[in-house]
């Protein structure tokens, strides 16, 4: 028992890493199947009916009845389309995605109720820029969209890709320059820092009347990053490139199986990624007031489903814009406003320090 | 040991994807062993203590300028590379003109690799920190920037402004 202890004490940190890489990985995975269910659930009850309910308790095993459907469907690929760039695009849209929250804390340093020596930061990876590797790898996501149109080899699929990958490239712009906003206020690159920025009260007259969170002289900013997000990750009001009325399928045209199954998780993942840095660039990630520290990550969990809520609940209610009205929002609404944010931001930050 | 093998299997990747860029038949492949290129590019960055050198150019080069190229090259539909000659495709020989031009020039250019890695490459750096951190931390750089370097950033600004109103007149229907 003592070499066990001895060999536990000595590689605890690197145990410890492991888990936190563990529960990460797996909540990723976790996620992207609860989210299947709810969106079913949250469009049926927008349309008034009950959604899937046969499959176990409520329904709940439906994800499962899906990804088993899925894994035994038939793997297509049309014979002239390129069969490294094919097999190749949705695995580099499920990487990206999945990359994206190595870098993205999930709750204050911890040391597991003294198990450990020192605190271990609940993130993969602790970066000093970590917002700016997020914008680098989002970008990175393209990349997938595009190959996937080109590799399908059929005039659906290209469009559907050039459309797309058009409209993630805008809409980054307006994302880049929220991020930047908020890195004025919150005074530094990393997110731990942004987040520990915001355990402070905003004061009027001396009286704290709202918890110190960006979102509320950010409001503006906000909307401009919600809105680029969910235009970057292609969901409805911006998923006119995947729309079933308009281009088949757009850039997924001719993929089934797994393969359509990585796009997915691709998606519903970078749902995750977008409301997670949401939460902890703009509602305080884990700190509330009156909630202990160590239930952070309880807190931070309901504030991402919250977003993702949202999301889901934006899907099922607003109309979709068609492509000429959505690359003119984002490049002649999103765009100035965001400027004009970041100019405000900085204004703001001069007069009052 | 551990510094070793990075260094070692970036630069590996990255010399080994610069010749899979010129060595492919398919432009689109080219295009995507470039992108390789530059992501072990980033990961050198990162050994050297430059994170935001790395995620730059990850953001601008790999994520803005390559999907501008994938563009291109898509749709330009640039076809596959088979070299014709009287015994098949793709045998190299150096037997034109603009071959031998090329070998010169790539015989002289790595004279002068040589002769720079043998006088100059031998030296260590300064990587003392007053040296190191005005490149390093992004609130350094930023600093650098806007002031000594002001100039530049304005006009190279004013650069990238001409070049878009030139592609946005050059793209303009004539009515």
């Amino acid at each position: 028992m003592s070499a066990i202890s001895t060999f536990l004490s000595d590689y605890s940190m690197i145990l410890g890493w492991l888990v936190v890489f563990g529960i990460a990985f797996g909540g990723l995975q976790v996620a992207a199947a609860v989210l299947v269910y709810f969106e079913r659930k949250i469009a049926a009850w927008s349309q008034q009916r009950i959604g899937p309910y046969r499959v176990g308790p409520v329904g709940l095993l439906q994800p499962v009845a899906d990804i088993v459907k899925l894994v035994f469907k038939e793997e297509l690929r049309p014979l002239a389309a390129d069969k490294w760039l094919f097999y190749l695009a949705p695995v580099i849209s499920a990487t990206a995605a999945f990359a994206a929250f190595a870098v993205v804390p999930w709750g204050a340093p911890t040391t597991f109720f003294g198990l450990l020596p020192n605190p271990l930061p609940l993130q993969i990876a602790d970066v000093n820029v970590a917002i700016l590797v997020i914008f680098a790898i989002t970008s990175m996501g393209v990349y997938g969209i595009v190959l996937a149109g080109w590799a399908s080899n059929s005039k659906y699929s290209l469009l559907g890709g050039l459309r797309s990958s058009a409209q993630m490239l805008s809409y980054e712009l307006s994302y880049g320059m929220a991020l930047a906003a908020v890195l004025v206020l919150g005074n530094s690159l990393s997110l731990t820092e942004v987040v520990d920025a915001q355990q402070h009260w905003w004061r009027i007259a001396g009286i704290p009347i709202l918890p110190g969170w960006f979102v509320f002289p950010q409001i503006l900013g906000f909307f401009i990053f919600m809105a680029a997000g969910i235009a970057e990750t292609n969901r409805a009001p911006f998923d006119f490139p995947e729309a079933e009325q308009e281009l088949v399928a757009g850039y997924h045209t001719e993929y089934s199986s797994m393969s359509f199954a990585l796009f997915f998780l691709a998606e519903y993942i970078n749902m995750v990624t977008v409301s997670a840095v949401a939460t902890n660039l703009y509602l305080g990630g884990w700190h509330f007031p009156g909630i202990p520290i160590w239930l952070g990550w309880l807190v931070w969990l309901v504030k991402v489903g919250a977003l993702l809520f949202f999301y889901i609940w934006m899907r099922w209610t607003l109309p979709r814009y068609r492509y000429d009205q959505l690359m003119a929002f984002g490049w002649k609404v999103l765009l100035p406003l965001s400027a004009v944010n970041l100019l405000l931001t900085a204004a703001g930050v001069i007069a009052f320090s | 040991m551990v510094e070793l093998i990075q260094f070692y299997g970036a630069a590996a990747v990255a010399i080994g994807a610069c010749l899979l860029v010129i060595g492919q038949r398919n432009p689109m492949h080219s295009v995507l062993w470039l992108i390789a290129a530059f992501g072990a590019l980033a990961s050198l960055y990162i050994q050297l203590d430059s994170p935001f050198a790395a995620v730059t150019q990850i953001i601008v080069y790999a994520g803005a300028i390559m999907v501008l190229f994938l563009f291109v090259v898509m749709l330009l539909n640039a076809p596959r590379e088979d070299v014709p000659t009287a015994y098949g495709p793709s045998a190299v020989t150096l037997t034109s003109g603009p071959r031998k031009v090329f070998a010169l020039l790539s015989v002289i250019l790595l004279v002068q690799l040589a002769w720079v890695l043998a006088t100059v490459g031998r030296q260590m750096l300064d990587t003392s920190p007053a040296v190191v951190a005005p490149v390093q931390s992004v609130r350094a750089i930023g600093q650098r920037l806007f002031t000594d370097f002001a100039f530049a950033f304005e006009v190279t600004s004013v650069l990238i402004l001409v070049a878009m109103v030139g592609a946005v007149i050059l793209a303009r229907k004539r009515a």
